[in-house]
Parts: structure tokens; sequence; C-alpha cells
């Protein structure tokens, strides 16, 4: 922006009366509140929550299905999926998921679930169009991150306690490899093209990128936030731009998210969102990013234009999981 | 009194309070160092102080940085206010004052040109540092900047005119120390520039009442929210009746016939 420029749109501004409108967005976002045993509907344009859902018990991991008619909600306690109806915004059906179910993944093709079963060292595989549980993998010690490559044909696990990355064939739902990576990783995040893994670990404090093909580790980021103690950088939550330019990590009780240069994995920025920042969600247009802040029970809402957090809405207790609807 | 002779009036003492301040370079970083040195080293130390909560204007969690900003804003206006009235009595001690004095414009027009002329000092102080502190990542909504301007105005006529009514009852430049300690500081301190009142409450509600009606405070949230492109409408009316106020005693005070110097001795006295 030029300084002329500036100084035009500031004078612009000021003969509006200073009614600044935000941009109109007609996202809709969905928070699962894991606590609360809700899930909340966020409209994007006025920034409110305009409709609260009843859910099972402990709603955790929450995806759309392929057309965005229908959204899925891990309910933990209750051992089940709940199928949430996004035109009347209530719970419409069930899915079977094997014992507690944390973090789920929807294939490319949109046929299948991916469940990670907390308890039991297990990923389920669930078809939705007949209900039906078809296929367990083992996998390491309490499973959590689930990513699925662009063409749907690898899944990767993370195990909290095994400290791994499971790379699985999603044909013959036989692991194809093992990638060590630092304690307790959350969150898998394959790239755009495909060709690399991210993946967050919450007590080792770094995010490891690994190579989908090669399986090799091609990168190890880590972050250090001026003032916080070490341990309480977390990363847990991982989006990525579709353009591969930029990468946003949570950082969990260090209340910050972290914008990351995803070529050069330089750490650009530290944004501050409200606590325990747990998982993110671009917008589809990605000019927005939204934080579901699991202490303080509000998400944060960036603008990923202006590179600056705009507001925080308090949600449901203990907001967890965050989808958005165009 | 006819237009051009109040213009040339009004000019002449802006110039004069201009050139005063270009000319005293270190009154200039003077200003500007006391609210650098808050930003950079003092809220270091409190950054998670508001980690926790968030208040109106804000809409969002704010770093330490983002709140004390239009408080040091404020006390910037504040020193510039008490300062412009440490000046009067430098005048008047140097006997340049007079050369105004003779001038046939009424008295109370005289000193609002007083006024008016240290407010615009203030309102250039202020946008350095505010230019300053963006580069230290305290960057309201662009549009604040403008929105701020009026704010800034009326805090600072209120805080000159303060000044004004204190400086009248000032004989000697020395006595400037006891403005120090008994206006400036306990003004900032017991104000929302460095704490919420929220978090003052919390140690002490009689401080925080006392803090809640400190026209200090109402200044900083004036400002505040106008930099959030918010408006405060207790402040503004607090600020403008303060402004009243303690303009009106100063016309008073400074009046020849009836005020404290009449009193005193007159001014003839002074000199």
């Amino acid at each position: 922006m030029s300084l002329t420029g500036g100084a035009a749109r500031i004078g612009a501004l000021a003969l509006l009366g200073f009614a600044v409108a935000q941009p109109a967005q007609a996202d809709t976002i969905f928070v699962s509140n894991e606590k609360s045993n809700t899930v909340s509907v966020v409209d994007g344009g006025k920034l409110q929550v305009v409709a609260t859902i009843k859910v099972g018990r402990r709603p955790r991991g929450i995806t759309f299905n392929e057309d965005m008619t229908q959204i899925f909600v891990c309910v933990g306690d209750d051992n089940r999926i709940d199928v949430i109806d996004v035109a009347t915004q209530k719970v419409v059906d069930r899915l079977p998921s094997g014992p507690d179910p944390e973090l789920f993944v929807l294939d490319p093709q949109g046929h299948r679930l991916y469940v990670a079963n907390e308890d039991d060292n297990m990923v389920s595989v669930v078809d939705i169009a007949t209900k039906k549980i078809i296929g367990e993998i083992q996998v390491g010690v309490e499973p959590e991150g689930m990513g699925v490559s662009p063409d749907g044909k690898i899944l990767v696990n993370t195990s909290e306690t095994t400290n791994m990355a499971h790379f699985i064939d999603t044909e013959s739902h036989k692991i194809v490899d093992n990638v060590l990576v630092d304690a307790r990783p959350r969150v898998a995040q394959f790239t755009g093209d495909g060709r690399f893994v991210w993946v967050s670990s919450e007590v080792g404090g770094t995010v490891s990128v690994i190579d989908a093909a090669s399986r090799k580790l091609v990168h190890k980021i880590s972050f250090a936030v001026q003032g916080v103690p070490r341990e309480s950088i977390q990363p847990v939550g991982i989006q990525l731009t579709s353009d591969g330019q930029r990468a946003f990590v949570a950082l969990g009780p260090a209340n910050r998210v972290a914008e990351i240069d995803a070529r050069t994995y330089e750490v650009k920025r530290y944004h501050l969102v409200g606590q325990r920042v747990w998982n993110l969600a671009l917008s589809p247009d990605e000019k927005r990013l939204y934080t579901t802040n699991g202490v303080s029970n509000d998400m944060s809402v960036m603008d990923l234009e202006r590179g600056r957090v705009v507001k925080s809405i308090s949600v449901g207790g203990a907001p967890w999981g965050v989808i958005v609807k165009p | 009194m006819n237009a051009t002779l109040c213009w040339r009036c009004l000019r002449a003492v802006i110039v004069r309070e201009g050139l005063r301040f270009v000319h005293q370079r270190e009154r200039f970083f003077a200003a500007l160092v006391r609210p650098l040195v808050w930003l950079a080293i003092f809220a270091v130390g409190f950054r998670a102080v508001l980690g926790l909560s968030i208040i109106p204007p804000y809409e969002t969690y704010i770093l330490y940085e983002d709140y004390v900003t239009p408080g040091l804003v404020a006390m910037i206006q504040l020193f510039n206010g008490m300062q412009s009235s440490l000046s009067m009595v430098y005048d008047r001690e140097m006997g340049s004052m007079k050369t105004l004095l003779v001038s046939p414009l009424p008295r109370w027009y005289l000193l609002v040109c007083k006024l008016l002329a240290g407010v615009l000092v203030s309102i250039a102080q202020v946008y350095v540092f505010l230019a300053i502190a963006w580069f230290w990542g305290v960057q309201p909504p662009e549009p604040g900047y403008l929105a701020v301007l009026p704010a800034l105005v009326l805090s600072g006529l209120m805080l000159g005119a303060l000044g004004l009514l204190l400086s009248s009852f000032i004989r000697q430049l020395e006595n400037f120390a006891g403005v120090m300690n008994f206006v400036i500081f306990p003004m900032f301190f017991a104000s929302s520039a460095l704490y919420p009142l929220w978090r003052i409450r919390e140690g002490s509600p009689t401080l925080a009442w006392i803090a809640g009606i400190n026209p200090f405070t109402q200044a900083v949230e004036l400002i505040r929210f106008a930099l959030y492109l918010q408006f405060n409408g207790t402040a503004f009316l607090a600020v403008t009746a303060c402004l009243a106020l303690f303009l009106g005693g100063a016309i008073l005070a400074y009046d020849p016939g009836r005020g404290f110097w009449a009193r005193r001795g007159g001014p003839a006295e002074q000199g």
C-alpha cells in the first residue's frame, strides 16, 4: 500500500464516519465443545454464536461430509459419531466408530471415515453409506492425529505415546512405514500437493515435516515465544494454505498461533489468541483463520489479509474442533 | 475583538510555542523518551498481566504494550499540559508575559490561544510516539489514528486547562517540583493508564474508586476507545465537564480584576 493510497483509504474511511463495516463474510463456523457436549454455530459475518446444537458426550473431532450437507462429530464418551444435518442444525443420525473416537478424517472420495480410537490403539475404517466398520488397523499407543493424502491412497496416523507417524495404505489397511517424531504427536496434515506431511508434537514442542514419498524427516520446526516458558509451547493444530505459502500452528498453552513461511519453514510471527489454543481452521477463501481456545472457552478470528487477530468470541465449554462452511 | 487581530494573536502564540518546542531539542526527546521507556522497559515485565480477560474497547486478547499505549499517549499530554503551565510561570518570571498581556484582546482569549498552542504541540508528540509504537508492534486499526484526533484535542485541552489553572497558583518556577509530586504522579498512577480498573479493584476498591473519578482516567479511556474506533460517552462527558471546570477556573484565576492574582497583589508585583 503506497503512502498516498493509505492516506486516501484512511480519508475515505473518515468520510464514512468510521462506519468501518467488516467485509461481508458468509462463512458459517462450527465448533465442537468438549465439556458442554454441544456444537456452537457461529455466523462469520456477525461473528456471533447464532445456534447451539446438542450432541453426544465429549465431542471433539469434527468434519463435513463431502458435499457439506452433514457434519460428523466424534462423541468420545458415547463411543460413536453423531451426524448433524447442516440445514436443520440437528443430530439426525449416528455412525459406529469403535471405542473412544477422538479425531478422524474423511477420505477424499467422501465414502469413508478413518477414526482414531484413543483407548484401544486402533484406527477404525467406517463406511458412511452402510454405517459399518469395515476395517480395523492396529497402530501405536494412543492414536490421535489423522491425515489423508489428497489422492486418498495414504493415511497417516500419529500415536501419542509411541511417538510415531504411521503411514497406512488405505487399500490394504496395512502400515507401510513408521516415522519417529518428537514426543506426543497430535496432528498430521498433508500439504496440498501431497508431497509432505506436517506432524505436530505437543510435548516435544516441534513440528516435523516428513517427505511423504521417502518418509524421511525433511525439517523440524521449533518455536520460541518471548516471555513464554519453553514447556508451555505445545504445538497441536496445523493449517496449510492451498498455495503452499503459509502455515499456521496452534501452540496450546502458549496462547499463540505461529505463522510460518511454508517454503523456508521460518516462523514469521506469533499471534496472541485465547488460552490453550487447540485446533485451527482456514476459511474456504483462506482470508481468515479460526482457532479454538480450550481454557478460555472461546474462539479467535484472525484476519489473514491484515495479519491480526480481530475478535475472540465466547462459545461453549472447552472448545476443541473447528470447521468452516463457505 | 476583530477577527484579523484574533488570528494574528493565535498565530503568534502558536508559532512561539512551536518555536520553543523545536528549539528545545531536549524537550522533544524527553517528551518522546519518557513514554518509550515505559513501553520498551516497563511493559515487557507485564506482558502477561492482561492475558486473561477481554475488556472493551478490545475485542480480543491483547498484549500489555497494546493496553498501555493509550495511557502513555495521555501521559504525553499530561506532561505537556504541565510543561505548558511551567512555561507560563517562566514567562511571568522573565517578564515576557507582559508582551502578551499588553495585547488589547481579552485575557480569556489569550489563555485559550496559549492552551490551543500547547495542545497542537502535544498532538505532534503523540503522533510521533504512535508511529514509533507501531514499529514496536502496537498496531491499532488504521482508521483509529484519525479517529483518535478529536479525542486528543479534547483530552489535550482538558489537561492543558488543568495546567493553566495550576500555573495561576504557582509563584515561582521552583514550585514545579510540587506539581510533579502532587499532580502528575498521583494522576498518572491512580488511573487506568497502567492497569485496567478491574485489576486495581482486586487490590484496592478505594483506589479503584479514586481512579474511576480521576479526570486523567477519563482522558485515557476516551483516547483508548477512539483509537479502537469506539466512542466512550461517559469519558467524553467527564472530560468535557472537567475542561469547562478547569478552563473556567483558569480564566477566573488569571482575571486581573477578580482572580487570585488580584488577591495576591496583582501580576505586576510578580515579575
